[in-house]
């Protein structure tokens, strides 16, 4: 337990004192709230007056997905690369405990991310509504989902390759996941393409429950649940320590 | 029970046989040295003893426990200091060593065992920014703040100054004298003479011969007498002299191809005296453990590497297998 804990406070400093992962944790998301609240250049969907309702509840799942997938795969796959994961296989701190470190990690930062993200959005006039249970369960399985896909490159390829897919990944998935362009405004086949990918299922289910404040489609819960199951699993399998 | 045992080891990769049937032994509270050229199979039989590798045929036991089934009894009684890395790279000696500590149930105190190690003073320094010497030193210590009852030590003294491996041979005499078995391989014959209760050369995956240090510096036979002084003397001379063909191996190495016996080595001083040649060392018999490892595997050690060609060193190579063979 004491070894869980202070890998899991080294896995959060490393992340908060680390500028690159910094920015893509809370600043380009709160840049991004910030520009396009303000800034009325993005389609919104007719039904949402405000940009900001709109704009919250994407970045929240762009957040989520920083951390999980990109945040997450570039560091373990650094780790993996300067041999620490080796290193660790001969210490008493064990496979799952490390593991339970990075997800307790994730989650930390997660954490801190809405505890400064919320109050942006809410001072740019979004008001939140109720079911945060719903918006709870779909960032669990959203991490989950992220996590399993950044460690499923982690553990697979190379370093330097793993930060370039996962920066690739961030981008494609911040156009394509309905974050800030909503997914009614892309051609049909990518739009088919975008609902079946976890970073627009989250979003949508982020925006049904605490931005608009009706149930979560059922097609976002399926996506989200089955790339929760699948990526995990394939990590799992594929994971090489050295 | 010994503490470490390796039993007619295999290691296969693919088709490349790394590990030969290699065999060795170590109690609690000694030091074996493991010794032999670079591919020899030193990595591949240490990282089967700490759990990495499975072996494909034989059997390793660490502490009576097998390292991979067992893996989660052996973790917390070995201490490993791998050959390079391993450690976060931005992160501060201090840090690391402390976060090392937790993983441990009765670690040593990370603030004494950095004095000790001579690292207190970069505790705040991240790993990237410590010299080779430091890096290797804050890997001892991450080795050993589990107060481990066995210790993998791989090329430790690599990068080292005099200073440093001053201490790192200090530390290693203190884990046997608290009943630590050390394994430690080393490039570094001048060490393994120094430390090692038990040395295992090893060449191409096999033993090619083991014993003490002393036992080993005396199998090569004492056919032969060398002195080292300047260079070009006047080969032809000595050996009317002594009576034996005279070759200066390296500059300013000469061997004498005569019995050591009293009697040639008085010709040989004599005539060393009458010519008033400065004379570095003079060896009879008795061989150093660097001139047996030669021999053996046809390679220079480290030190000697950058002066031999490399033409030289392929010519050498396997000229001969060594008393104490098991293959």
């Amino acid at each position: 337990m004491r070894a869980f804990r202070a890998q899991a406070r080294t896995e959060v400093l490393m992340t908060l004192r680390n500028g690159e992962a910094l920015l893509l944790a809370l600043g380009i998301p709160v840049l991004l709230l910030v520009f396009f609240s303000t800034v009325e250049v993005l389609p919104t969907p007719a039904e949402v007056v405000e940009p900001v309702d709109f704009l919250a509840p994407g970045i929240l799942a762009l957040a989520i997905m920083s951390t999980g997938l990109t945040s997450l795969a570039i560091a373990t796959g650094f780790q993996r690369g300067y041999g620490v994961l080796k290193r660790l296989g001969t210490t008493p701190l064990s496979r799952p405990g490390l593991l339970a470190a990075k997800i307790a990690s994730v989650l930390a930062v997660e954490l801190v991310q809405v505890a400064v993200l919320v109050p942006v959005a809410v001072a740019l006039g979004w008001r939140p509504s109720g079911a945060v249970g719903a918006a709870l369960g779909a960032v669990l399985l959203g991490t989950v989902a992220f996590s399993g896909l950044g460690l499923l490159m982690a553990g697979a390829l190379k370093p330097e390759l793993t930060l370039a897919l996962a920066n690739g990944l961030y981008l494609v998935l911040l156009l394509l996941g309905g974050m800030v362009v909503p997914l009614t405004s892309l051609p049909g086949p990518l739009r088919a393409v975008a609902q079946a990918l976890p970073a627009a299922a989250l979003s949508d289910a982020l925006r049904a429950s605490i931005g608009i404040g009706t149930a979560v489609p059922t097609r976002a819960w399926i996506v989200l649940a089955l790339w929760a199951l699948a990526t995990p699993l394939a990590a799992a399998r594929t994971f090489r320590w050295e | 029970m010994a503490a470490l045992v390796v039993d007619q080891l295999v290691v296969r990769y693919g088709q490349l046989t790394a590990v030969d049937r290699i065999s060795l032994a170590a109690e609690a509270g000694t030091v074996l040295a493991l010794l032999g050229p670079n591919g020899a199979g030193k990595t591949t039989t240490v990282e089967s003893l700490e759990g990495y590798r499975r072996p494909t045929a034989g059997t390793v036991r660490v502490l009576g426990l097998d390292p991979v089934s067992d893996r989660a009894k052996v973790v917390p009684r070995i201490g490993v200091m791998l050959q390079r890395g391993g450690v976060y790279p931005t992160m501060p000696a201090g840090s690391v060593l402390r976060l090392f500590a937790s993983y441990y149930a009765d670690p040593l105190p990370p603030d004494h065992l950095l004095d000790r190690l001579d690292l207190g003073r970069v505790a705040g320094t991240p790993w990237r920014r410590l010299s080779g010497g430091e890096q290797q030193r804050l890997s001892l210590a991450l080795a050993l703040v589990g107060r481990p009852e066995v210790a993998f030590l791989d090329e430790p003294s690599a990068g080292m100054d005099p200073a440093a491996r001053r201490v790192l041979w200090e530390v290693i005499r203190e884990l046997r004298d608290d009943g630590v078995a050390v394994l430690l391989t080393t490039h570094d014959l001048d060490e393994a003479e120094r430390l090692a209760d038990h040395v295992v050369i090893i060449d191409g995956g096999r033993v090619v011969a083991e014993g003490s240090p002393a036992v080993l510096a005396r199998s090569g036979g004492g056919a032969e007498i060398r002195f080292g002084g300047p260079t070009g003397l006047d080969m032809a001379a000595i050996g009317r002299a002594v009576g034996g063909a005279v070759v200066e191996e390296r500059p300013g190495e000469y061997l004498v191809a005569a019995p050591a016996t009293p009697a040639n080595l008085a010709r040989l001083t004599t005539w060393l005296a009458e010519q008033d040649v400065a004379v570095a060392d003079i060896r009879a018999g008795r061989q150093r453990l660097e001139d047996v490892f030669l021999r053996l595997t046809g390679q220079p050690s480290a030190a000697e590497a950058d002066r031999a060609p490399r033409s030289e060193r392929r010519g050498r190579r396997r000229r001969g297998r060594g008393p104490g063979g098991t293959a």
